[in-house]
């Protein structure tokens, strides 16, 4: 196989529209060979389109994409990965019962006589990649078996075992442990060390600052600026955003109250019948944000769902201001005064082919004065959105626009207004701001520090331990099922880090 | 309240210009039914089909072959206007000398008798298939709704202030319990509901038989499978008199009656709030706090009610008795209503206006049948070609060009506003 041993790869006033809308406008980057080359732009700033045209799966409408300084027309993925270019996904592209070398050489399986498949080179050139770059992968283990980070390896073996010279990785610490996230700058670094080409697209500034040689803002289409790895982290959010960001939220002293909240040995099956939760203690006083950090998967989903009543508890209490409230409706613990913020917003906090203000009072609608008598009042309906869409600065066209047009975060907006707008006990917010941009992130978490200052308690399920560590009075860290540790928010990073991998770790605090 | 004016208007101007499209794609499906309809017509007409396997052999015969073919769809589609809406010349007769005005009328009163217990039947379909129920046990429902009123109306003897009513509420009272069983089947043991209902409908039908067949139902002295005939007290009555010879009854001010509850039920109430919310999205319904369980008995109860509604008002404005054939087969009002709620988008005044869409072209095809031979079934296949367009608009867009501009221009005209 021929091998261009490096790659610049350039892009020349590229644009795209979509009618109207123009996601790509005139961007022009260039990659040197060995640069990490880090792309920083918010959700919908255009960054997928971008990476859509260059691996052929969108025709720009102008610009060109220059490899090693010639033009080149890529027409599909294929075309891509034989110039040399590699994808690691956002979302793994492997299959879980296949072992790694099997993921590897899938599609592209390297054949001796009789058209066999020749496993024992594909194992030697793994090994040998593997070797080359730290990646430290074992080829005979069955993927489903590995850890997330791992799995991640695998992808990036995928791509380096195709010769590709220039690696996209499209939001890769998503996630990841913060001991993942650092194990995969140094093979980041270990890779552009060889001289391969990175292309790194992400909206985390502390990760950009970490790893990047180069960093390319783009915002709305356009490319704003570049920046060196030595921006502040300010500096960098206000060029993504358009803006003045502030990135720590205010918070005043803390001065918590009684208990509101508190689950005792909860245990909680998921759909497979596993102990998701398996014997978490967990309370919450008033004027508290007890923040929940973890990977995902690790039992906080099913925790959420059961304290929503939304799913069945096996054992176990859950109190709310001393009533037991443990295995009741969703109606009923809403009635408790439980505010509730959906992981999954599309999915359990909206109805998107509803309109905002119908939205608004999704779970309130019977209540007065927006029903009376099982006869809706829709002019209380009404000037309830008028006022929160006010209040709340819900970008919408009027109250009647289905939800469904509205931006990820003015969707947030929307399920926020709605849940802080209530008289609560006690609110549970689950990923409150996962897919957010930073602008949204701000606003969410100023609205939920603001609800404790008032002497308001809170859980916040997170698996960003930035956002853990800016709202947490205390961090309970979740593994497996269990409560891990609850320490500090003074806690070094590496200490919650090793918790959430199950690592026991002296705890001051239990 | 000083903004609420602009709101109000921007709404409706949005909303209209976006519920254009629909309205649209199904205006041009209407006339893909009638050109396929046309086309049937001209390829099982011998003549019009000799006509154009002749035009080579004559400088005449292309024109003759059009003539002929535009006769026959015209005659065709005009005998089914008049016989289902109302015929000029009549009419004009009728304005002139202001006599025969039962018989200029009679078409329209047709379609309006038979349009009455649809609209009513899938009302309750539409209902729940906004719910994200799919009622197939309307039929059954109807059936079950029939005899329920038939039992009040023969074997009860009341004022007629009491016995309609009375009768009425037990056609719905029918419905009610026949929706009921997968209501409740559905909410508490999961069992679907598109096989629980299938499956009912002949339990009904089984049911009807033995009903009609059984000593206290049936007809004095009849061996037939036809019941007592309703009393007078609790028969729908003519609604321009006995004398006029019209046969639409005040069926059709309990259809209406219908429509406005309906609208205000799914636009207005509480419940019905509930109801589009678990249609729309059932894990969000959860969330929220809304009892699945509850909704789900309740939308078969309402849904089931209506059609036990129109099984009785079917029975008790035409036929005044019911027999074993009752809404079997063709007349299979529940399996109609599927088709009728889906051409009306589940909206109450989209239901309405389908609903008479199909009487017309029932009515009017019999009309077409006697007058010009062709079959009452080319009505059926205009009906179900016209439903199959409006069910991918798509493809209807795709055929009409209707593509990206105008969708763009309406997108962009409501962007337009309230910014």
């Amino acid at each position: 196989m021929t091998t261009i041993d490096v790659m610049r790869l350039e892009l020349r006033g590229i644009t795209k529209r979509f009618g109207s809308l123009t996601a790509n406008d005139q961007i022009s980057i260039t990659v040197e060979p060995g640069q990490i080359h880090s792309l920083l732009g918010e959700n919908g700033a255009g960054k997928s389109t971008l990476m859509n045209v260059l691996f052929g799966l969108l025709t720009p409408d102008e610009g060109e994409i220059l490899i090693n300084g010639e033009p080149v027309q890529i027409t599909n993925s294929g075309d891509a990965v034989r110039r040399g270019l590699g994808m690691v996904h956002q979302h793994f592209m492997l299959v879980p019962v296949f072992t790694v070398t099997e993921n590897v050489v899938l599609g592209f399986e390297p054949t001796k006589s009789l058209n066999r498949v020749d496993y024992r080179k594909a194992t030697e050139d793994i090994l040998r990649l593997s070797r080359q770059f730290n990646l430290d992968v074992d080829p005979d283990a069955v993927v489903e078996r590995l850890p997330i980070g791992l799995q991640q390896r695998v992808e990036i073996l995928k791509a380096l075992s195709h010769d590709a010279e220039l690696l996209i990785l499209d939001e890769p610490t998503a996630v990841l442990t913060p001991q993942e996230i650092d194990a995969l700058m140094e093979i980041m670094r270990s890779l552009a060390a060889a001289g391969k080409s990175i292309l790194f697209i992400t909206h985390k500034l502390k990760e950009v600052k970490a790893v990047a040689d180069v960093i390319t803002i783009i915002r709305q289409g356009r490319v704003v600026g570049t920046a060196e790895p030595t921006a502040s982290e300010s500096e960098l959010a206000s060029m993504m955003v358009g803006r003045d960001v502030e990135l720590t939220v205010h918070k005043e002293p803390f001065s918590p109250g009684g208990d509101v909240f508190e689950i005792r040995d909860l245990v909680v099956r998921d759909e497979r019948g596993l102990a998701a939760v398996n014997g978490v203690s967990l309370s919450v006083r008033a004027g508290e944000i007890l923040a929940l950090a973890g990977v995902q998967g690790n039992g906080q989903t099913e925790l959420v769902e059961a304290i929503a009543g939304m799913r069945t508890v096996e054992s176990g209490s859950i109190t709310l201001n001393g009533r037991d409230i443990t295995n009741h409706s969703p109606r009923e613990v809403l009635d408790a005064g439980l505010g509730h913020i959906p992981e999954d917003r599309q999915r359990d906090g909206l109805v998107m082919s509803m309109s905002v203000a119908d939205n608004l009072v999704l779970n309130t609608p019977r209540r007065v004065p927006f029903a009376r008598r099982g006869t809706r009042d829709l002019a209380a309906v009404q000037a309830h959105a008028v006022q929160l869409i006010k209040d709340f600065d819900i970008r919408t066209e009027s109250p009647q626009e289905l939800v469904s047009s509205l931006s990820g975060g003015n969707q947030q907006k929307v399920i926020v207004a709605r849940e802080l707008s209530r008289a609560l006990e006690f609110l549970v917010a689950s990923q409150p701001t996962r897919g957010l941009d930073v602008g949204s992130i701000e606003y969410v978490h100023r609205q939920m520090v603001e609800h404790r200052n008032h002497g308001n308690a809170a859980l916040v399920v997170s698996s960003e331990l930035d956002e853990v560590l800016a709202l947490g009075d205390r961090i309970a860290v979740m593994y497996a099922g269990k409560i891990s540790g609850v320490v500090d928010p003074s806690t070094s990073r590496e200490t919650i880090g090793l918790l959430m991998t199950g690592t026991k770790v002296e705890q001051p605090h239990d | 309240m000083t903004d609420a004016t602009p709101v109000r208007l921007h709404r409706r101007l949005g909303a209209q210009l976006t519920s254009q499209h629909p309205i649209v794609v199904t205006i041009f499906a209407l006339i893909l039914g009638f050109i396929v309809g046309a086309i049937i017509i001209i390829t099982t007409t011998a003549s019009v089909l000799d006509a154009w396997r002749g035009i080579f052999h004559s400088w005449g015969a292309p024109g003759h072959a059009i003539r002929l073919t535009f006769d026959n769809v015209g005659a065709a589609y005009r005998t089914m206007f008049t016989g289902s809406v109302v015929d000029p010349n009549s009419f004009w007769d009728s304005l002139t000398t202001g006599k025969n005005w039962s018989v200029t009328l009679t078409p329209i009163s047709e379609t309006l008798t038979y349009a009455t217990p649809l609209v009513i039947v899938s009302t309750g379909v539409g209902i729940a298939f906004q719910t994200g129920i799919f009622n197939i046990g309307a039929n059954g429902q109807a059936v079950l709704g029939g005899i329920a009123g038939g039992v009040v109306a023969t074997m009860v003897h009341l004022p007629m202030v009491i016995h309609l009513p009375l009768a009425l509420l037990a056609g719905l009272a029918g419905g009610m319990l026949a929706g009921s069983v997968p209501g409740i089947l559905k909410a508490f043991t999961g069992a679907h509901e598109v096989i629980v209902t299938i499956m009912l409908n002949y339990v009904v039908y089984a049911f009807l038989l033995f009903a009609v067949l059984s000593t206290p139902f049936q007809q004095p002295g009849q061996q037939n499978d036809i019941s007592r005939t309703f009393d007078g007290s609790a028969q729908l009555p003519p609604l321009f008199g006995t004398a006029s010879g019209l046969r639409v009854s005040y069926g059709v001010l309990v259809a209406a009656v219908v429509v406005v509850f309906a609208w205000w039920f799914l636009d207005r109430s509480s419940l019905g709030f509930d109801f589009r919310v678990t249609g729309a999205n059932p894990s969000a319904a959860k969330a929220s706090g809304i009892s699945a369980r509850s909704v789900v008995v309740m939308v078969f109860l309402i849904s089931g009610g209506l059609a036990g509604l129109a099984g009785f008002v079917q029975a008790a404005s035409t036929t005044h008795q019911i027999d074993g054939g009752f809404l079997i087969g063709n007349a299979g009002i529940g399996f109609t209503a599927i088709t009728i709620a889906l051409l009306g988008r589940n909206r109450p005044m989209g239901i309405l206006w389908s609903s008479l869409l199909f009487a017309a072209l029932g009515v009017g095809g019999r009309a077409m049948q006697s007058q010009t031979g062709i079959p009452l079934d080319l009505a059926t296949v205009i009906q179900s070609v016209i439903v199959l367009f409006v069910a991918t608009p798509v493809l209807v867009k795709e055929i009409f060009r209707l593509r990206a501009a105008p969708v763009a221009t309406i997108k962009l005209a409501t962007q337009g506003w309230g910014s």
